[in-house]
């Protein structure tokens, strides 16, 4: 006897499951590297958020070692991953839980 | 100390206070990053980061299709502050590639010297054997720190 098997929800190849467009976010993770004005900067830049915002989320960044930056398609998100890491910026993405 | 390093002109373009010294110190280092570049140095991890933490197949695709232009851009922006390395000015373009240029050595730089936050505060031990190398890296982000003000 063994016990039931824990069901496996990321188990799936997400490819062949009908809901294929569940956004994507991009994450940008804390790093003793680079300087919080030039984070800020680069979202601005990159995302065109209001100085304001993109202060709040690289305070999140810096305070809380992570923060979402952005979100949506894979194809979207993976772009936005690929201009953050020409910007230098530790940033990863994954599947909104 | 010097005031601002980089000072917007009325002309849009942008100037760079730098004097004989700072300019030799800055002067091999894109030829020698893009060199590295070339390289599969370990000091180059967050040049290349990782997109997909979790899912090791999509992690090979998105590397296999995007490196490559990922390094194209890397040297660009090393080969346009090695061609601009005596300008007086620069257009805001030349100044955008200068700045990532010199975040890639600051990068580099500060993984091989492990930094860490505090760091910054406490500074290093003048006879630890990365001093000169931190004292680049500081300089490194001095200038970083003006870049970044007058682009914004």
């Amino acid at each position: 006897m063994t016990a039931p098997m824990p069901t496996r929800l990321d188990e799936p190849d997400l490819d062949d499951v009908v809901v294929v467009d569940r956004p994507w976010v991009v994450i940008v993770w804390n790093d003793p590297i680079n300087l919080m004005s030039y984070v800020t900067y680069v979202l601005q830049k990159l995302f065109g958020y209001s100085r304001e915002k993109a202060t709040k989320l690289m305070l999140d960044v810096h305070q809380k070692g992570r923060a979402v930056v952005s979100n949506g398609s894979r194809e979207k998100a993976e772009l936005d991953v690929f201009r953050l890491h020409e910007h230098g910026l530790w940033a990863t993405m994954e599947h909104d839980q | 100390m010097p005031g601002k390093l980089v000072k917007r002109l009325r002309s849009g373009r942008y100037q760079l206070r730098l004097d004989a010294d700072e300019r030799a110190l800055l002067r091999g280092l894109p030829k020698q990053l893009r060199e590295l570049l070339l390289t599969d140095d370990p000091s180059l991890l967050r040049l290349f980061p990782t997109a997909y933490t979790d899912d090791p197949a999509r992690e090979a695709d998105y590397q296999q299709l995007m490196r490559e232009d990922l390094l194209e851009l890397h040297r660009g922006a090393l080969e346009v502050m090695e061609e601009t390395i005596d300008a007086a000015d620069l257009d805001e373009e030349q100044l955008i590639a200068w700045m990532k240029a010199v975040n890639q050595m600051r990068l580099v730089l500060g993984t091989r010297l492990e930094v860490t936050e505090d760091m910054y505060e406490e500074g290093v031990d003048p006879e630890d054997p990365r001093a000169p190398g931190f004292a680049l890296y500081s300089y490194l982000g001095w200038l970083q720190e003006h870049i970044v003000q007058a682009l914004s």
